[in-house]
């Protein structure tokens, strides 16, 4: 295979028009489409989603109902169009430019600790451009850790040297995930270390790395955390904020408050919902956050148990489907990067619902494709791009 | 070297990726579950609370109905203030809370921008009075005393006062009309309490915060009709409390209007009357006590015969209604019930109870006619009548002979009814009756005469009275030996005797208990009211009525009109044959018996006019005059605590009322014109298309224009004895003296 990957090279002659695109081997029928219908559908749902959640919020929307629906829809276009262009150089490409990829995302992630970078909701991790623009370069970082760590991990056994990645391997790959978690961490942003945490563990596991390293991870994480309570390291209001899923009143004027007012506005949607910008509790703002972290919410509330099924649905076809990328793909390489998107996307669903819906710790993690948001909407569409390039470059025939 | 499988994955890495799927797809079945749990099986709940959190209720007050006499004329009604408000809502979306505006309207209003900011404040735990107790989303009033010059400047710069309303607003008034007063009848208002919202919160008619309820009177006992029902406008508001929509809105509904058959004229009358008998009573000296007569107390009742209505009711000590409205002061609520008070608030035409004195002997009469005992029947009118060593003496010694039942009614002769009374005491088996013997004729007629019991008056907490019989002697001995067995002694002071004999037999019907009680003295116990309801049916034929003030219902909107029905409550358990005789005797005691000195010249001929006079022995006090009278169409019982005898105390007021009514002059002509209501009034006032009703003006004062009119009435004078009665052949009276006064007890009066 040559470094194009866009077209199949070598195969039957050169075919024009429709019926190139249609043909059985051609690229347009090795694209994985339910799972860019459903991440399609998705970030449609959400633009619908944002803009009811904010077309009345005249303090943050410029005083213009759209203001979040065009940006959502520009997002979305310029996260298609990264997709495109990821599918367009494909994994393997990226393979090489890893490091640069990495380096650079590292280099963002320092700079946000810069002046350079900005505070919002207490966590500094915004650069923030002008005319408006900002991104969170953390968001990129769990695409280079998965790749970073695919590379290294992948090398020897791809090459055939190995079976499975050896303990120095691993030490590496590990190694070369902490140094970002470590500057989010300064950030400090606590849901993107646990997403990267939970990529970490996704990635490791197809890497077929030894058991031991699993559940030497997993043990440490617990007694982390175990330490981290019983040490007193945290402030007791910190644990209380955290706890709050739970317990709403061990903090009811902040995080008890949003926890409460989501599981109102969730609860009071019923099975049809109040209809789309017809929720009470969304028109009246009593969630914060509403178009980015609790964005569950508005579809709750307006489309009820039927229209917030659909998205859980609609996540579960992209993993699904990305799990039977990682399963499909021929080189370990690939496998580790869709699983490592499959744990990052599945972590990700899981805690922002789950919040919402009073069964996680609230965390500032966005829904992938519903949150408003640009950094967040290009990384997972990069990452649709990448497990699409998977998808298409396995061998024709086996 | 290992085998790679063509796909890159070792067997260990397939497990794990199976592993991954699983775990993915449980976390989203996990999520599944749960959105399920919040939204379908917990959805109503969390709605609820939804619905909480965005929706705040202003409350537009129901305007309270009026309460009208049966003219029309307003005995209370609203009466319109200009009341600056400010909405905390429109105050709160300026720029610095609305400070600027407020300082502004302190010196529309010239008030201090304090004060007007505290007002608008909002209570909590850390802000003291003043400030806002209310929903805060409700207009704050700021003041209800507002010029129509400052509403106006306010009004006409709108835009300069964002959130400051100048309306004008209804606040209850008791108009008072022709100097009437009416004040115990009426009742008054107060806010609701706590307790209230909560008890009838699940009702159908529950209340609001700002709700004003009716504590006593018709203002309370028609509470319901005339609250009407707040309206309350619901809004939408979003988590900073600014309103972003309009809910479901009920539309305020006034309250109906009352229409009472009390007339306002001849209520200021009565009350005036009232008043100046007591005034003059004062003037009066005692000789038994040795000094002036206190009347402390009065009432009233003006009712219609044949329908049970009352025409007016005043009672004395009385209070201007008016200290009620917008909040009574602490000094002036102390003034009104406190100890030291001389109870005002008491509607004493329904809730002061005393012996009745003589005016029980129709009782007595009828009573003894169901024993058997003959109408023409001659029975002796000795002097004195002896049981046992003890006297019971008639009043002044007087004799009359061998009389009629009617007779003896006429000149109150006390010796007949104890005659009768004795012969029955012993007919029933005297002090330790056999078990089922005693037939009790006194008794049970007063039972039957409806005494003991409410009349059912649409008033509340009317009080009962009492009638003495067996089972409350019984029940009263059971209450109170213990006390009595302590305190008697044999040869004690008068209190300390009385006490030993009931401690000894107190649960007994004693032939003392049973003399005295035939003639109204004793333990038995009538309200005014009581007595109305008896004269009036002995006027019409035998109906007793359950009282009646409230006439019709008239809704707001003038369309629905709810009359209320005179109620029957019984028959006099008297004949027509018996009830003709006493017709005839108690006109006799207006042109010849106890009251005559007071009705000289009454054209009875064309007005038939009927009385008995009473008076009550109290123990320790004065004695309670009684005077009980009717004609055809109205009964007017008019009673006065320690004033002395009925007719003397109460019988030029009773012939002002009378004369007020049919227009009786001086000289005892008739003018028809200046009757206030010669015939009771049928119909109701007239509603206009609009739901307003049609009143007469009142001006003047009715009361002075009948005092006018009686000017040369020869018996205006002020004397309280008929010592110099016109007609001296009869110089009888309904008092007497006894030697002991056994059993009597302190009465409320």
């Amino acid at each position: 295979m040559t470094g194009n990957s866009f077209s199949v090279s070598g195969y039957g002659p050169a075919r024009a028009g429709w019926t190139r695109i249609l043909a059985r081997d051609s690229l347009a029928r090795r694209l994985d489409w339910p799972m860019l219908f459903a991440a399609t559908a998705l970030s449609l749902i959400g633009s619908l989603l944002v803009y009811s959640a904010t077309r009345n919020r005249t303090e943050i929307n410029q005083g213009d109902p759209y203001y979040f629906l065009i940006r959502h829809l520009m997002n979305l276009g310029i996260g298609l169009a990264l997709m495109v262009g990821t599918l367009w150089l494909g994994h393997r490409a990226l393979r090489n430019a890893v490091p640069v990829l990495y380096g650079t995302s590292l280099l963002g992630v320092l700079l946000v600790l810069t002046p350079l970078g900005a505070t919002i909701n207490g966590s500094r991790n915004w650069i923030v451009f002008g005319g408006g623009f900002s991104l969170q370069p953390a968001e990129f970082v769990k695409i280079t850790i998965i790749l970073g760590m695919a590379m290294i991990l992948a090398a020897r056994v791809d090459a055939g040297d190995k079976p499975y990645p050896d303990h120095r391997t691993v030490l590496q790959s590990l190694g070369l995930a902490t140094v970002p978690i470590l500057i989010v961490l300064l950030m400090p942003d606590l849901g993107t270390v646990l997403a990267m945490v939970a990529i970490i563990l996704g990635v490791l596991l197809a890497s077929g790395a030894s058991n031991r390293w699993i559940f030497g991870l997993l043990t440490t994480g617990v007694i982390g955390c175990v330490a981290i309570w019983q040490l007193h390291i945290l402030d007791e209001y910190q644990i209380n904020r955290f706890a709050a899923f739970a317990n709403p009143d061990l903090d009811p004027a902040g995080v008890g408050y949003n926890t409460n007012q989501a599981r109102i506005a969730i609860g009071s949607g019923g099975l049809t919902g109040a209809g789309l910008f017809h929720g009470s509790q969304t028109t009246g703002q009593f969630v914060p956050e509403q178009q980015t972290d609790f964005v569950f919410t508005v579809a709750g509330e307006e489309l009820g148990f039927l229209g917030a099924g659909l998205i859980i649905l609609l996540l579960g076809v992209i993993l699904w489907r990305a799990c039977r990328i990682a399963r499909d793909s021929t080189e370990l390489y690939g496998t580790i990067v869709a699983a490592g998107i499959v744990a990052w996307f599945a972590f990700q669903a899981f805690e922002n619902i789950g919040m919402t819906l009073g069964i996680m710790p609230v965390t500032g993690l966005p829904l992938p494709f519903v949150s408003y948001g640009g950094s967040s909407m290009f990384a997972v569409w990069v990452a649709i791009g990448l497990l699409q390039s998977i998808k298409v470059q396995r061998p024709m025939s086996a | 070297m290992t085998n790679i499988p063509e796909t890159g994955r070792t067997p260990r890495v397939q497990t794990r990726l199976v592993v991954i799927q699983i775990l993915v797809l449980s976390l989203l079945g996990t999520l599944g579950g749960r959105l399920w749990y919040l939204q379908i099986r917990e959805g109503a709940e969390y709605q609820k609370e939804a619905s909480g959190n965005h929706v705040q209720q202003v409350v537009d007050p129901a305007v309270r109905g009026d309460i009208l006499d049966a003219r029309g004329v307003p005995l209370a009604d609203n009466e319109t203030r200009l009341v600056v408000s400010a909405s905390r809502t429109d105050l709160l979306k300026q720029k610095d809370d609305g400070k600027a505006v407020l300082a502004k309207l302190a010196g529309v209003l010239g008030m201090k921008p304090e004060e007007v900011s505290q007002k608008v404040r909002l209570c909590d735990a850390k802000t003291p009075q003043p400030c806002w107790n209310g929903s805060p989303y409700q207009p704050i009033p700021i003041t209800d005393e507002a010029t129509p010059k400052q509403a106006l400047q306010i009004r006409e710069r709108a835009e300069d006062f964002p959130g400051i309303t100048a309306e004008p607003e209804a606040v209850r008034r008791y108009a008072g009309p022709g100097k009437s007063n009416t004040a115990q009848v009426l009742g008054y208002l107060s806010p609701v309490t706590d307790d209230e919202i909560q008890k009838a919160k699940d009702t159908d008619s529950p209340y609001l915060r700002s709700d004003m309820v009716g504590r006593s009177g018709l203002e309370r006992r028609y509470d319901r009709v005339l609250r009407g029902k707040a309206g309350v406008t619901r809004y939408e508001v979003d988590n900073l409390g600014r309103v972003i929509g309009k809910a479901k809105s009920d539309a305020a509904e006034s309250g109906s209007n009352l229409v009472t058959s009390i007339d306002s004229r001849v209520q200021r009358v009565a009350e005036y009357e009232l008043d100046k008998a007591m005034k003059k009573a004062r003037q009066q000296f005692d000789k038994i006590t040795g000094e002036n007569y206190k009347a402390d107390s009065g009432a009233v009742v003006v009712m219609e015969a044949k329908t049970g209505r009352i025409v007016a009711m005043a009672s004395a000590p009385t209070y201007d209604p008016n200290v009620w409205v917008g909040g009574i002061s602490g000094k002036d609520y102390k003034a009104l019930t406190g100890k030291d008070s001389d109870y005002p608030l008491l509607n004493r035409a329904i809730q002061g109870q005393a012996a009745p004195g003589s005016t029980f002997k129709v009782v007595s009469t009828a009573a003894a006619v169901q024993a058997g005992y003959e109408w023409d029947g001659g029975y002796p009118c000795t002097s004195s009548y002896s049981v046992g060593g003890q006297v019971f003496k008639n009043f002044e010694g007087e004799s009359f002979g061998p009389i009629s039942l009617g007779r003896a009614l006429e000149v109150s002769c006390d010796t007949v009814f104890y005659g009768l009374a004795d012969r029955e005491w012993k007919k029933d088996g005297g002090i330790n009756p056999k078990k089922g013997q005693p037939k009790d004729y006194f008794f049970k007629t007063a039972h039957q005469f409806g005494l003991g019991k409410e009349t059912g008056v649409d008033l509340p907490n009317e009080v009962t009275g009492r009638v003495p019989d067996r089972q409350w002697k019984l029940d009263y001995w059971k209450a109170n030996k213990d006390a009595w067995c302590k305190s008697g002694k044999k040869d004690g002071s008068y209190v300390e005797k009385i006490a030993y004999e009931n401690c000894l037999e107190g649960n007994k019907m004693r032939e003392g208990d049973e003399i005295n009680y035939s003639i109204g003295q004793g333990d038995t116990l009538v309200t005014p009211i009581q007595e109305a309801v008896i004269y009036g049916a002995v006027a019409n034929g035998g109906t007793m009525y359950h009282p009646t003030i409230g006439k019709a219902v008239i809704s707001a909107d003038g369309k629905t009109v709810t009359p209320i029905k005179p109620r029957k409550s019984g028959k006099l358990p008297v004949s027509q044959a018996t009830l003709k005789g006493m017709n005839d005797a108690f006109a006799g005691v207006i042109t010849r018996g106890t009251a005559a000195w007071k009705f000289g010249g009454w054209p009875q001929d064309k007005i038939a006019l009927h009385a008995k006079t009473g008076t009550a022995e109290v123990y320790g006090k004065q004695t309670t005059g009684w005077l009980a009278t009717y004609t055809k169409d109205y009964s007017v019982i008019m009673t006065i605590a320690q004033a002395g005898t009925g007719s003397g105390s109460s019988g030029e007021a009773v012939r002002n009322i009378y004369s007020a009514l049919y227009g009786v002059q001086g000289d005892g002509s008739i003018d028809n014109k200046k009757a206030l209501l010669p015939e009771p009034q049928k119909g109701l006032p007239k509603v206009r298309t609009d739901g307003t009703i049609a009143a007469p003006k009142v001006t003047g004062d009715p009361a002075k224009d009948v005092e006018a009119s009686q000017q040369d009435n020869p018996t205006n004078d002020d004397t309280q004895q008929p010592a110099t009665s016109p007609s001296p052949s009869t110089g009888n009276s309904n008092t007497r003296r006894r030697p002991r006064r056994r059993g009597s007890r302190r009465m409320p009066t």
